[in-house]
């Protein structure tokens, strides 16, 4: 055992402590001593002014401020006793640097021990966040919270992921399937379980008539531009699937403007090399697959619209990222129904009201699709990621009768 | 100029304007001939949006990625046509490229080879050197685009030998013997620069071994990447390799080809540069729109042969990075554009949330 204290290397806590980690006290969700630890780490990093050059830090630094918090807490409030389930194991993707700070984040607000690896690319965003949380450990009396965290670096190893799994209650594991499949080749506990986010499709539905009365045009292209293109189009509540509602010329006139403007708004997206050949591959794959579909005239590699005459079951097979848009124009959401399965996670809208859609959803009974958020909202974490509810997964409810 | 024709002149004598004029017909027809032949290949045209009418230009002629033969069975003769599939095991990962071929474009791709070659070790059949390892070609299990290229080249060879036993060491007595046979005559030698680098040029810097290659020309293949990894320059594979068995730096030729275009390859000139035949040319276009890249400017690396006519990889979009230096003016005397290889593109790094744990350090 002393050999891996030695592999692994510790941004927060030690390696005593994650050994006494199973014997630590549960804690009831939302308690006091972690709320008032995040508001110190989320003041800490707002007044940070590194954080200006991440706006991702600066994204996570506000969902974990007072007013948030308390706002999330009032959506768990119930007499009933909740308590953290004990250990939980957090694996964070390698590149979505600040995942793992809002994976803690919610192992903690339920109550329970987290060890937390982070990706073993060296972000400067995780390094403010550790910083901060070690500032407000050094500075404030949060014994409690000292003795249930660690955030741990390591290379890909077995050993210590087996290590780190004994002591489990609950793994979280991001990063897709691949990485989902050998982080399961380490056992755990019988009693415990995983929470897994693999890799996922999403779409986004507009409704033509909206998109051509809409004021604000170039607010909508740069939402939807944040959606796809911030991440290379790899995230995935990304859209990869454009579905226009509508008849046929209302459709092509708001085509017509909406992705002018998208390509306008590329000017200073580099394509890689690499990524315009997945592009070309993909698009004979996908003429190969199905007869009738076709790429439009394109400016240049930045955008690929590829227009399909109908929707199958296999779409998010077809995917490639960097600007590689599959569209498809009908006038009847049921429709889609025929592609959705159960991969799709993120359905992002434009034009339609909450109601309208929540009346869609319930008659279509989609087999995926977990979210349904506006344009520009995909890449919002909430507790609820992936049809999880990541406060209840992680803790568990004591029934007093 | 029919393909025929093309035969009857040497093999680098076609200025630009002329190439233009004999070599895009024969590419467009053969656009024409994978539409009407391979469902697949009209199916992907479609799909581009391109059709064989609207080719003017060699640039117009459409290209598939190299990639899609990995994935893809493609091909424009009956199976029952079909005399030998290539493959080609690539970098990334298990993905084979198959390349199927008929006997007539197997026939002209061995023909074509030839007249390349000889451009540059002569028409004379010379003793063969393979530096390599007999068991390449004989251990089924091992056999690869490494063992095809070998086979490939031993037609050039008068007699042959294989310098490597099978722990890729060098047979001093069986090497020395053959040596001393064809003493004072021009030999060939032919390897992969890797392993020429690490078990001829590494191995007799070692031992006290050495053969006398002063007559000696080289061609040697498969890329510099591994050597680049050691910051180990074509300068200096060239010295050390002169130092160790005294072969002179202008016999060494570097080549560049892939099993997706066999035949028609590009060989070093003493001046260090690739050379487009009359049978082939490169486009080198940008990432930013596949525009065509000026000369002096990298880009990804567009292929076209005349050659491919079983199965459509007739115009391939590469996935090496290269920079076209300049047509018909290279100081050898050869005519052609001639360019110079940058070494696979790299993925940039990915951003987004499905990532790669399972396979990074």
């Amino acid at each position: 055992m002393q050999a891996l204290s030695s592999k692994i290397d510790f941004l927060i806590g030690q390696y005593t402590s994650l050994s006494k980690f199973g014997h630590t006290q549960p804690l009831e969700i939302f308690s006091e001593t972690v709320l008032s630890f995040w508001i110190k780490v989320s003041e800490r990093l707002l007044s940070d002014s590194q954080i200006k050059q991440y706006p991702d830090v600066a994204t996570f630094a506000f969902f974990c401020r007072k007013a948030n918090l308390f706002s999330l807490q009032r959506q768990y409030l119930d007499a009933s006793l909740r308590l953290g389930r004990g250990v939980i194991f957090h694996i964070a993707p390698s590149n979505v640097p600040v995942n793992f700070a809002y994976s803690m984040l919610a192992g903690m607000l339920s109550g329970n021990a987290n060890v937390v690896r982070v990706s073993s690319k060296d972000f400067v965003q995780v390094d403010i966040i550790c910083l901060a949380i070690q500032h407000v450990l050094d500075k404030y009396e949060f014994g409690l919270i000292r003795e249930r965290l660690c955030v741990v670096r390591y290379p890909r190893d077995l050993e210590i992921n087996q290590y780190l799994s004994s002591l489990a209650d609950v793994r979280v594991i991001w990063g897709g399937d691949t990485t989902i499949s050998e982080v399961r080749r380490a056992t755990m506990s019988a009693k415990a379980y995983d929470i897994c986010f693999a890799d996922r499709y999403s779409f986004a539905v507009f409704k033509a008539e909206a998109v051509l009365a809409h004021q604000d045009l170039k607010g909508l292209v740069r939402s939807f531009y944040n959606d796809t293109y911030l991440f290379d189009q790899n995230a995935c509540s990304a859209p990869r699937l454009v579905v226009w509602l509508g008849d046929a010329k209302t459709i092509e006139a708001a085509q017509q403007i909406f992705w002018t403007d998208v390509q306008a708004q590329l000017l200073n997206y580099e394509i890689d090399a690499v990524a315009t050949i997945d592009k070309l591959n993909m698009l004979c794959m996908h003429a190969d697959d199905y007869a009738g579909v076709h790429l439009r005239p394109r400016k240049d590699n930045k955008l690929w619209r590829i227009m399909l005459n109908r929707l199958s079951s296999d779409l998010d097979e077809h995917r490639s990222a960097a600007g590689y848009f599959l569209e498809y124009a009908t006038h009847d959401f049921g429709e889609l129904s025929v592609a959705v399965n159960r991969k799709y996670q993120t359905l992002a809208y434009f034009g339609f009201e909450n109601v309208e859609l929540d009346g869609l959803m319930r008659k279509a009974r989609f087999l995926g699709i977990d979210r349904v958020v506006p344009i520009g909202q995909t890449t919002n974490f909430s507790l609820i990621w992936d049809g999880h509810d990541l406060i209840r997964g992680l803790s568990r409810q004591c029934t007093i009768i | 100029m029919t393909l025929d024709e093309l035969f009857e002149v040497a093999p680098f004598s076609l200025p630009k304007a002329q190439k233009a004029a004999v070599f895009t017909a024969p590419l467009k027809a053969l656009t024409a001939h994978h539409v009407q032949h391979c469902e697949r290949y009209k199916q992907i045209l479609v799909a581009m949006g391109l059709k064989v009418e609207d080719i003017q230009t060699l640039e117009d002629i459409p290209f598939l990625p190299t990639r899609l033969f990995k994935s893809m069975e493609l091909r424009s003769v009956a199976s029952q046509d079909i005399v030998k599939t290539m493959t080609s095991s690539g970098t990334s990962g298990q993905a084979v490229s198959r390349i199927f071929l008929d006997r007539d474009t197997s026939a002209l791709q061995t023909k074509v080879l030839t007249r390349i070659v000889s451009d540059f070790v002569g028409k004379q059949r010379l003793p063969l050197v393979i530096l390599d390892t007999s068991e390449v070609v004989k251990n089924r299990q091992l056999f690869s685009a490494r063992g095809a290229g070998i086979l490939g080249f031993s037609m050039f060879g008068s007699k042959k030998l294989y310098a490597f036993n099978e722990h890729m060491e060098i047979d001093v007595e069986a090497m020395s013997v053959f040596l001393a046979e064809h003493a004072g005559k021009s030999i060939m030698l032919f390897g992969f620069t890797f392993m020429v680098w690490l078990h001829f040029v590494q191995a007799l810097e070692r031992s006290g071994f050495r053969p006398d290659l002063s007559e000696a020309i080289l061609i040697h293949g498969g890329g510099f990447k591994k050597l680049t990894d050691q910051a180990v320059s074509k300068a200096e594979f060239k010295a050390r390799l002169n130092k160790v068995c005294g072969i002179s730096p202008k016999n060494v030729h570097d080549y560049y080809g892939m099993v997706e275009q066999t035949g028609t390859i590009y060989v070093e000139c003493p001046q260090g540069n690739l050379h487009t035949s009359n049978f082939s040319d490169v486009i080198i276009r940008r990432a930013e729109d596949f525009s065509v890249a000026s000369i002096g400017e990298k880009g990804i690396i567009q292929v076209l042969s005349v050659l491919p006519r079983s199965y459509p990889g007739h115009s391939l979009l590469t996935e090496d990075e290269g920079v076209c230096l300049g047509e018909d003016d290279c100081l050898c005397g050869r005519f052609g554009k001639y360019f110079r290889i940058e070494g696979r593109l790299q993925r940039a790094e990915i951003r987004g949330c499905s990532d790669t744990y399972a396979s990074s350090v």
